[in-house]
């Protein structure tokens, strides 16, 4: 059933990328660098008979929120599984590395928007596709260093597996719904190297209980947790301010003591309601069951579960 | 993947004053065309890649049809195509013509 107050609204994981841009920014301020027109496209999927796409999948760019200038880069999900490759991954990272070198100039932006929506590296194009990943999580650290925030958006179809998982884990903060995944190894990648019995990639419940919206926000694996509607991405995304924790020694030292106690507490759990039961929630084995707002009220009860990324 | 590039020539050119507009993604089953405003004022030039082979016939009867709906002179139309059915190319040309007919 759909929750009535998402009824009406455009779905983030139903929305293309370039739709998804059109509503977390004010309306009509998005400038693209690198569109469609100038066709830089990739140089090889010809090569493997496949069809081309004008902005190869990432669409990049600057715009407005409440009046803000950002940066935003936007994968499309729908097109070769949302993927890092060599034209898509050099967009990114300039887009990264130009908003860390205007840091403290005119041209400053208040925050990067990364609507991540990928299986990983794009294996068409493997070697250029784990280049794009690593030089994204560089210039990532870059742009943070450079005191900007970069937000990761996470609710597409393709979710953020592989490279992409890497990427979001290393942003300042990550905004998620219960339709957005988060991890490396994806669920078929799993169950092909260990069997079925360690992962069953067909059962959809299991997949999301690991991987999905609810299970993240809930082990501090993403911060913001918004209901699946473009509208309320942009609602999170307006209040995102400067308060993201700095990237310093002593928030990395924090967020490892988490980590380190993460895997002492719940190291032995082979599924998540059993690390509910131990978290002591009060539903551990209803979690996907409850509605979108009771949900949201037991975060608020919970509170917030780490305080470094 | 087939390429090829269909010429032909509407009886006006298409209103509007964008000058490119793109439409739909290369996804399963679907499209991308990338509309612009060049070349001689009645021509229409549409250049297809599609990852399907031998259904030029049928892209040339698609196109036939939308450039007696729409007129779309002046237009210079390529085709990223994943496989999607003629339904769905017709309805995506549709909303590229109206997309560059908007007033900004």
């Amino acid at each position: 059933m759909i929750p009535e107050n998402v009824m009406n609204q455009p779905s983030w994981y139903e929305s293309s990328a370039r739709a998804r841009i059109e509503g977390l920014l004010d309306a009509g301020s998005f400038k693209e660098i690198l569109g469609p027109q100038d066709h830089v496209m990739s140089p090889h999927l010809a090569l493997f008979d496949l069809p081309p796409a004008f902005d190869d999948g990432m669409i990049i760019g600057r715009g407005l929120i409440d009046g803000r200038p950002v940066a935003i880069a936007a994968q499309e999900g729908q097109f070769m599984g949302g993927t890092f490759a060599e034209v898509s991954g050099a967009k990114l990272v300039g887009l990264l590395r130009a908003v860390a070198r205007n840091a403290g100039t005119p041209q400053e932006v208040s925050t990067v928007f990364l609507l991540l929506d990928t299986g990983g590296v794009r294996l068409q194009e493997a070697n250029a596709g784990e280049m794009a990943v690593s030089e994204t999580i560089h210039a990532i650290l870059d742009v943070r260093h450079a005191g900007v925030p970069v937000v990761a958006l996470i609710g597409g179809r393709a979710g953020a597996f592989g490279g992409g998982g890497l990427v979001t884990a290393c942003c300042s903060h990550i905004i998620i719904s219960e339709q957005g995944r988060i991890s490396v190894s994806g669920p078929e990648v799993i169950e092909t190297n260990k069997g079925v019995e360690e992962f069953d990639s067909r059962d959809r419940a299991l997949v999301w209980r690991v991987t999905g919206g609810r299970s993240r926000v809930l082990l501090g694996g993403a911060d913001s947790y918004v209901k699946g509607d473009i509208g309320s991405f942009r609602k999170a995304a307006e209040v995102i301010n400067n308060n993201a924790p700095p990237l310093s020694l002593e928030t990395l030292e924090r967020e490892q003591g988490r980590l380190e106690h993460r895997l002492k507490a719940y190291g032995n759990c082979h599924d998540t309601p059993e690390i509910w039961v131990i978290a002591g929630l009060s539903t551990p084995a209803g979690i996907a069951d409850l509605t979108e707002d009771d949900f949201i009220d037991l975060l608020v009860k919970e509170g917030v579960r780490h305080d470094a990324r | 993947m087939e390429k090829f590039t269909i010429y032909t020539q509407a009886k006006s050119s298409l209103g509007g004053k964008r000058s490119d507009t793109l439409t739909g993604v290369v996804a399963s089953g679907n499209l991308e065309i990338l509309f612009e405003r060049k070349g001689e004022p009645l021509a229409v030039i549409v250049e297809v890649m599609t990852a399907s082979h031998g259904y030029q016939h049928v892209w040339e009867a698609v196109i036939k049809d939308f450039v007696a709906r729409v007129s779309p002179g002046g237009m210079y139309i390529s085709i990223h195509d994943n496989g999607a059915r003629p339904d769905t190319v017709l309805l995506r040309l549709m909303q590229g013509a109206r997309l560059m007919e908007a007033r900004s």
